[in-house]
């Protein structure tokens, strides 16, 4: 190291020529390339490329028939009980979707303002508040199922204890609390990240402006809502987006909490499981089915996502 | 502003702190008692699910280690998930050095064909590359998992990487190639160790979500010898559904490195999370 510091001086001269000069050979480019792009096109794009194809064709098995048009897509809205279990899936994801923006991003917004002014002991708190985002959402599902148990489950010791036993109920049970449950749950686990994303976007305000606001007598509700929340906007954005993108997605956690068939009676079913079943617990077609319904699946959630972020990237410009 | 007519609302310093020590218990509770439970008899739990141990027992977690497999579990986890992250991490900063360092014909087009797969949903790609995997014979095989993983890892690596290749100065590596250094040389010897914490920050945010995923070991890995920890879990609620002393353990166990991992790099993981934010 010391020798080419030492002559980074005298060598100086050369820079502004680098790009012709210093390039290197084409075979070096194309090794240097090579693995990455072999790893990332074989066993990443190539099978997305291929979901497309597969979508159009008949399967017996493992073995690909002949080309079907849209009848794949045809069958996921008129065989049973597929037909049924996609549109209450669908449902159920919607839900989910709204109840973490109402319960989980609120509490993130929530958690991020009251952590960014100067507090006693911010550090912990915001480290022991995206602590549970570590931990596997399988292992977060099976730790919540064993605390919501019906007979030993802390939850239902609590509330017997405190003498609010009449509330103590099968929570993951009941179809009524089930969807509630697993939406509270997967907050419990997540509320950390959009915490950090709109702290991200608050230390990125400038102070002068509140300043500015507080001298003008304005209360930390009216900086909050008139001055960092019309701001936080791209953050709110980015947060909207991958929260749809992420509960549209939700796999293990449901898993754990309500098995590969979303019980009770359906209730905690999602597109992830539905989508799971089609491909590895189905018929001998199963693979054309998964296929369209992946090209389904895929169409909607990109389709929104864009839609979500075209939509802020307005609100964000009328602002200015 | 019409922030007048707001009616005046602010927090006061111990409706605020005690709101924050509430959630924080909500967080911390859960992980005590499963903690403390592992360390409490069955029978005890069940008579009263919480509660301090009234003695230190660690037989749960040998049973869990032992009977439960998660010896076995464990160690298929570490190694599929090193051996994928070391092996994104490296096919990713040569990528990543070349790109990052080199404006060639195609470079432009290479970078977003990487960054592309930041977005795409691959888990609706399974079909396809179960059956990829199945002609290369490499279903029910740690290595067709280990190389599925690799390839989910490189969008983010290549991404982060050529960013930091990028910032170096341009002088380290020409002093390099006149004192006759050849292009790998200059990557390995001086460029590579210049990027440590970038790479740093990309081993750990593969490892997690690798060390987590319960989806594509689910579908890929056949006979329970080569499940990873997810896969055994959903085995091992069923197999000790009575023993809830083990069961949690199984929990501790299975989060173990990764709350090692946090606490040896919170400030990394922290600041990786809001890199889109951050401009």
């Amino acid at each position: 190291m010391t020798a080419i510091t030492g002559q980074k001086d005298e060598k100086r001269g050369q820079t502004a020529r680098r790009r012709n000069t210093l390039m290197p050979s084409r075979l070096t480019i194309a090794l240097f390339l090579l693995p990455a792009f072999l790893l990332y096109t074989i066993f990443m794009i190539y099978p997305l490329v291929q979901a497309l194809i597969f979508s159009t064709f008949e399967f017996n098995g493992l073995v690909r028939g002949a080309f079907v048009g849209l009848q794949n897509f045809e069958q996921l809205f008129t065989r049973y009980p597929i037909s049924e279990q996609l549109p209450r899936a669908f449902v159920h994801n919607v839900y989910f979707f709204i109840g973490t923006m109402l319960i989980q991003n609120t509490l993130g917004l929530l958690f991020a303002v009251l952590l960014h002014r100067p507090r006693f002991g911010k550090r912990f708190f915001r480290v022991v508040f995206t602590l549970p985002y570590l931990i596997s959402p399988l292992v977060v599902g099976y730790l919540w199922s064993l605390m919501l148990n019906p007979l030993f489950g802390p939850v239902n010791a609590t509330l017997r204890n405190l003498g609010l036993g009449s509330l103590a109920r099968p929570w993951l049970g009941d179809p009524a609390t089930a969807l509630p449950v697993v939406i509270l749950v997967n907050a419990w686990m997540w509320v950390g990240f959009p915490m950090l994303l709109f702290g991200a976007g608050l230390a990125g305000i400038e102070d002068d402006l509140r300043e500015a606001a507080r001298i003008d007598g304005a209360s930390n509700w009216q900086i909050f809502r008139w001055i960092e929340f019309p701001l936080l906007t791209p953050v709110i954005g980015i947060v909207t987006v991958l929260t749809f993108i992420g509960n549209f997605n939700a796999f293990g956690i449901v898993w754990a909490l309500g098995g590969v068939d979303g019980t009770p009676a359906g209730a905690t079913d999602v597109l992830g499981l539905v989508f799971f079943r089609t491909a590895f617990r189905g018929g001998a077609d199963a693979f054309g089915l998964a296929s369209a319904l992946a090209v389904l699946m895929f169409l909607f959630i990109f389709t929104v996502s864009v839609l979500v972020q075209t939509w802020f990237r307005r609100l964000e410009s009328r602002m200015q | 502003m019409r922030a007048l007519k707001i009616p005046k609302f602010t927090f006061t310093g111990i409706g605020t702190n005690g709101l924050l020590i509430v959630y924080a218990a909500v967080v911390l509770i859960p992980m005590f008692i499963v903690v403390t439970n592992t360390m409490r008899p069955t029978r005890e739990i069940y008579r009263e699910p919480i509660g301090l141990p009234s003695t230190i027992n660690f037989d749960s977690y040998v049973t869990a280690w032992g009977e439960a497999n998660f010896s076995l579990y464990f160690m298929n986890s570490m190694v599929i998930t090193v051996s994928s992250v070391t092996l994104a991490t490296a096919a990713a900063s040569l990528a990543g050095y070349i790109l990052g360092r080199y404006d060639f014909r195609g470079s432009r087009f290479f970078s977003s064909f990487f960054v592309a797969g930041l977005t795409l949903p691959f888990r609706l790609a399974i079909v396809p590359l179960f059956l990829l995997l199945n002609s290369l014979g490499l279903i029910d095989n740690r290595i067709g998992l280990i190389l599925v993983y690799a390839a989910t890892g490189i969008p983010f690596s290549v991404f982060i990487l050529s960013a930091f290749f990028r910032q170096l100065p341009q002088e380290l590596s020409e002093a390099a190639r006149i004192d006759g250094a050849n292009e790998f040389v200059i990557f390995s010897r001086v460029m590579l160790p210049l990027v440590r914490p970038a790479l740093a920050t990309v081993a750990i945010f593969q490892f997690v979500p690798l060390w987590n995923d319960f989806f594509f070991p689910l579908i890929l890995l056949r006979s329970t010898d080569k499940w990873t920890l997810p896969v055994g879990m959903t085995r091992f609620f069923g197999e000790f559904q009575t023993d809830w002393s083990t069961l949690f353990a199984g929990l501790v166990i299975t989060t173990l490195p990764l709350v090692v991992l946090f606490l040896s790099a919170t400030e990394q993981i922290i600041s990786g999370l809001t890199a889109g934010v951050r401009k």
